[in-house]
């Protein structure tokens, strides 16, 4: 095996334009799990964790861009005000994996279970890829991921980062496992309001083959806010009944298996009580307004 | 591969194989035996240390990422005049049985206070749920960081 410790962006992509069979590491979470325990042993390692490219986020034009190499804690330090992603991030592992784990990483493993995969499913993200001579390509998030571990990745690429306009809004996300950290997800789920729209988006993580977003329930859900005039009124009341209907109709949206974290209609019923749960949590945070329930000042208004 | 690395203060140059992580750098190349070999998966925290500040696991860090770095381990922890106070704690609060999830467990508990000197029950669970321990059921080390938290408190104040 050989490493390469690009010191820039431009090195970086020079390299893996010249040697194709490089797999990036970054925070080594994933990759040195299956290095250390003899499934994988790439031909040639790439250091993409200490490109200053790759570690910074922009806010501008109303647009969120993450660096590949943003970790896990940084997104929790340095972005609050992205609640849904924020929650995501704490999600991931334990204080040692959230401080090594990256974005462009979870981009890149695809599984799944990847936490901060359904957060830019829900926000609508572009994955946004470099390859060496300046040539970039920007990906919508399910032209990226096209299977289980399975991206659209070209070998001569790497990956830049993820985008998404900002919207105005409450959002969470949620995980079902067997304990608070260091848990595969058996299910999660993101949903984001987008109050300008007027949209409801909520995606799921680890029920099918890669994060699925659930299009009929979202525009149920929407239809259900206007009718019962919560967009107008934060304090107008949505019936129980339509809560039920909405969690039975992301439940029936799943695509899940059977495997060795839980069964697919385990899954599936969990998908349903955590679609219930991230509605009420909306409509409360409506009800709360931006800087409601001690969040940061401002938090589901962060804008760019 | 020659890794140049800083350890606890020192620079070192290790040989590695290319494919070895940190962990086995500190301790086979390095003779540091504090940081523990436990699961090789990132889940039981045995191998913490800090690289350039941040808490990682070890095992997980290509030792090659380390080139040109900074590490700290446990054995940083004591200095001249003693123990650090959460090894003094926790030798206090009688939180060490087998011993083998010591080391990280010190590590992220001397992370989190380091941050956060009064750290409430949950911030303290969360900071060391990236450790596994297997014999004391965490009651005594709870209690560890917190007659720590005391003692740091008692020191700044």
């Amino acid at each position: 095996m050989d490493i390469l410790l690009p010191r820039t962006l431009d090195e970086a992509l020079g390299m893996k334009s010249d040697h194709p069979e490089a797999v990036p590491i970054a925070g080594g979470t994933d990759l040195m799990v299956e290095m250390n325990l003899g499934h994988r042993r790439p031909p040639i390692a790439l250091d993409v964790h200490r490109l200053p490219e790759l570690r910074q986020w922009r806010c501008t034009d109303g647009t969120l861009f993450l660096g590949a190499g943003m970790t896990y804690v940084r997104i929790i330090r340095e972005l609050p005000g992205f609640t849904a992603l924020a929650q995501a991030s704490r999600s991931v592992g334990s204080p040692q994996i959230r401080n090594r784990g990256t974005i462009g990483g979870n981009l890149g493993t695809a599984s799944p279970a990847g936490d901060a995969l359904p957060v830019m499913a829900a926000c609508d993200a572009e994955v946004v890829l470099a390859a060496s001579g300046g040539r970039t390509r920007a990906l919508p998030w399910h032209q990226f991921l096209v299977g289980p571990k399975k991206t659209a990745i070209e070998p001569d690429e790497l990956i830049l980062g993820a985008r998404w306009r900002v919207t105005r809004g409450p959002g969470s996300f949620s995980k079902v496992g067997r304990r608070n950290a260091m848990v595969i997800a058996i299910a999660s789920l993101c949903l984001v309001l987008d109050e300008d729209r007027r949209a409801v988006r909520v995606a799921l993580g680890s029920v099918g083959p890669t994060v699925l977003r659930v299009p009929q329930a979202e525009a149920f859900a929407a239809g259900a806010l206007a009718e019962a005039g919560v967009w107008d009124d934060p304090a107008a009341l949505l019936p129980p009944e339509v809560i039920e209907a909405f969690g039975e109709r992301v439940a029936a949206s799943a695509r899940p298996i059977d495997d060795v974290r839980g069964t697919a209609a385990y899954r599936r019923h969990a998908c349903g009580v955590l679609a219930r749960r991230a509605l009420r949590w909306a409509i409360e945070d409506r009800q709360a307004g931006p800087a409601g329930h001690g969040r940061p000042a401002g938090s589901w208004g962060a804008r760019c | 591969m020659l890794i140049r690395l800083k350890v606890n203060g020192e620079w070192h140059t290790a040989d590695a194989e290319p494919q070895a992580s940190l962990l086995y750098v500190l301790r086979e190349h390095l003779g540091l035996l504090g940081t523990k070999n436990g699961c090789e998966q990132g889940e039981c925290g045995a191998c913490s240390v800090w690289l350039d500040g941040e808490m990682v696991c070890s095992c997980l860090v290509l030792a090659a990422q380390a080139h040109e770095r900074e590490v700290r381990t446990v054995e940083a922890l004591a200095g001249p005049e003693g123990l650090h106070p959460v090894q003094e704690a926790f030798l206090e609060a009688g939180a060490v049985q087998c011993g083998f999830c010591t080391p990280g467990l010190v590590v992220a508990a001397a992370d989190l206070l380091a941050r956060n000197p009064s750290p409430d029950e949950a911030t303290v669970r969360e900071a060391l749920s990236g450790n596994l321990c297997r014999c004391t059921g965490y009651v005594k080390i709870l209690d560890a960081v917190r007659l720590a938290s005391e003692r740091l408190r008692g020191r700044t104040a």
